[in-house]
């Protein structure tokens, strides 16, 4: 079982020429076999976190730390975190131009696993995976992301998750721009993800919505850059039904 | 006797099949202000022997027949008067033309390949696609030469043809050519040019239009190393109602001092009502030291067309997709692999020459100093 720890981070983009600081000293832990949900408002930081997890060049980290199983993240070049066992849905999933979905997956799969899979065997794991996602077959064929809508784009991210099988999964708003048919595919996704116990998620949202069909272990709220106020899955429902206004004061005060 | 035009008007100044009529360039003019003169070894001097420094291997399939005409042939320069010093040149040469004809309603392919002996060169070449044939020329340039070589392409009424130039040149060669297509009613032509080798390659696509209803589309994809200069300079001509023109040209550069010019003339004459055209050029500069000239120029004399426009970028690596790629695990020399062959993919599966396809992402990977890595897995290319 893995363990991602983040401790007292901080983390910094530029902004018009000056650092800007984004992350104020978040600490959280998620182990194998956990799920955590970090809800917060619009602009609080939360895919900064997911960024800064990932190692994205656009984000300093000026104090803090995260490791994995105990080996400093932040020492690690991008791929070598996705190597390592982190993986990020993200919540704008990039286009790239010409990289037909087939092509990217089964590179990413190669560097994943250390060889090519073999292509027979392949062909009949991605073939599932998309199924199950009820992602056309010709999508294979499309370029990444291009064109994609944005439940396509969310659900393209999943499969990925099911194929890739990272230790640890950050899910950046994979619920956004999902009717109620798509989030329901798609949260049976992450389950599937998170059904052998072992793995952990770190699902990012703004809305609770999505926690019916994924069940959260631990609820942390997150403004202004940090984790206010950690729970149960009941934490959720309080938000729900208060929103976000008292936290964002706590928030501020603190 | 050459004919003068007004400057004004985007033809060149001089047509004529003569040498001496044609002045040797200094480098001031528009035409050849971005050329490395000193370095195409005299061949815009006409000082040079150019008789017999290249072998030409033709391989017909199909209706296509292949012929070895002197200059005198009725086919040679009936549709394409040279407009410099080195065309001029070109069809002037000795050693004979190589005339390639696809008969009417006819299908059928051609494979030209012409090696440079390391020798100044110079070979003129006609294709003619008679009226509702089909078919498709690839052109290959290889080894090394000091070459002036052009093409005159005929599409007759309602063909279809796709011809594409290789230049596959060693890093040593020049090539300075002009390939001049002029399409019939209804014709349709693909035009392709790649350039990766060579040491100072200026290409001349052109394209004029017969009658109505002529389509062309030209597509182009270069990749300069350090030093090598790679120019494509197109001009279409629309001077024919109810014609389209569709231009696509991709570029890489890599290493210092490698250098790309992409020159899109493009001149919708008063009476060429109903035209319909786009051009556009793309640049990756992935190092420091190289640098990319595109310049498009669309000049409209009326305004009752379908559509015109251009547009022309020149960008670095999207860190974006990198990071994307890389949180996949992708190592970050194989993501910018990806990326390279990913820019270059919707020019080569237009083109759709499944061959050259095949070589073009081979010298990417070697150039960008990774292995493919293709394998057991086929080489497609998201269109
Ligand atoms: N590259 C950047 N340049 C400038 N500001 C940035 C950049 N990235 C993030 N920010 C700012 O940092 C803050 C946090 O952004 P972030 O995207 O992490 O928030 P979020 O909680 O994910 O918001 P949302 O719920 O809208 O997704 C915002 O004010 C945002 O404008
Ligand atoms: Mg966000």
């Amino acid at each position: 079982m893995s363990t991602l720890e983040i401790r007292n981070l901080h983390a910094t983009v530029e902004a018009e020429g000056d650092p800007r600081a984004i992350l104020r000293g978040v600490d959280l832990t998620v182990r194998g076999g956990e799920t955590h949900a970090v809800m917060g408002p619009n602009g609080s930081g939360k895919s900064t976190l997911a960024y800064v997890i990932a190692g994205h060049p656009k984000y300093t980290v000026t104090e803090g730390s995260i490791s994995l199983d105990g080996q400093d993240v932040l020492e690690m070049s991008v791929d070598e975190r996705a190597r390592a066992g982190l993986f990020l849905a993200m919540q704008y999933p990039v286009e790239v131009p010409g990289v037909s979905v087939s092509n990217f997956l089964r590179t990413s799969a190669t560097a994943m696993r250390g060889e090519a899979p073999k292509l027979r065997l392949w062909v009949k794991e991605m073939k599932e995976a998309m199924a199950a996602l009820q992602i056309d077959p010709g999508f294979a064929e499309r370029s990444v992301n291009e064109g994609f809508s944005g439940g396509e784009k969310k659900r393209h991210e999943i499969l990925q998750l099911e194929l890739l099988k990272p230790k640890i999964a950050v899910l950046d708003e994979t619920d956004s721009g999902l009717d109620v048919d798509a989030l329901k595919v798609v949260a049976e996704g992450v389950n599937r993800f998170r059904a052998d116990g072992t793995t952990g998620t770190l699902l990012i949202t703004h809305y609770t919505r999505i926690l019916r069909y994924i069940h959260p272990d631990f609820v942390h709220v997150f403004v202004d850059g940090r984790i206010v106020e950690s729970g149960g899955p009941e934490l959720a429902n309080k938000l729900e039904e208060e929103g976000y206004e008292k936290f964002a004061k706590s928030g501020v005060d603190a | 006797m050459s004919v003068t035009i007004p400057a004004s008007d985007h033809s060149p100044l001089v047509r004529s099949r003569v040498v001496s009529d044609h002045a040797v360039p200094t480098g001031r003019e528009e035409e050849w202000r971005f050329t490395p003169l000193a370095r195409l070894q005299g061949l815009h001097t006409a000082t040079l022997s150019l008789d017999g420094g290249i072998d030409v291997a033709t391989r017909v399939e199909g209706g296509f027949h292949a012929e070895h005409v002197g200059g005198d042939d009725a086919r040679v320069g009936k549709t394409f008067v040279p407009t410099d010093i080195v065309a001029a040149q070109a069809i002037a040469a000795s050693d004979g033309v190589t005339v390639l004809s696809l008969p009417k309603e006819s299908t059928g392919t051609a494979h030209v390949v012409i090696t440079g002996r390391a020798l100044p060169a110079a070979h003129h070449i006609v294709i003619e696609f008679g009226p509702f044939s089909d078919g498709t020329v690839l052109l290959e340039h290889r080894g090394s030469a000091v070459f002036a070589g052009t093409v005159e392409l005929r599409v007759g009424d309602g063909a279809k043809a796709k011809v594409a130039s290789y230049q596959a040149w060693d890093r040593n060669a020049v090539h300075v050519g002009t390939h001049a297509a002029q399409l019939g009613r209804d014709a349709t032509l693909q035009m392709g040019h790649v350039t990766l080798g060579g040491d100072v390659v200026r290409m001349n696509p052109t394209v004029s239009y017969a009658a109505p209803g002529g389509d062309a589309e030209l597509l182009g994809l270069y990749f300069a190393e350090a030093g090598q200069h790679l120019e494509h300079r197109m001009f279409v001509d629309h001077d024919t109602p109810h014609c389209r023109s569709s231009v696509l040209y991709k570029g890489a550069l890599q290493g210092d001092g490698a250098h790309t010019v992409w020159i899109g003339d493009v001149l919708v004459r008063a009476n060429a009502i109903g035209t319909d055209t786009y051009e556009v050029n793309r640049n990756l500069v992935l190092s420091d030291g190289a640098r990319a000239d595109s310049v498009p120029n669309l000049e409209l004399e009326t305004g009752e067309i379908v559509g015109a426009g251009h547009a022309s970028a020149t960008g670095r690596f999207d860190d974006e997709q990198l990071f994307y790629l890389q949180a996949r695990g992708i190592p970050e020399d194989v993501a910018r692999l990806l990326v390279v062959r990913g820019f270059f993919a919707d020019v080569l599966s237009r083109l759709g020459l499944a061959d050259l396809t095949r070589e073009v992402m081979k010298q990417v990977d070697e150039r960008l100093g990774v292995d493919g890595g293709e394998g057991e897995q086929d080489d497609q290319v998201a269109s």
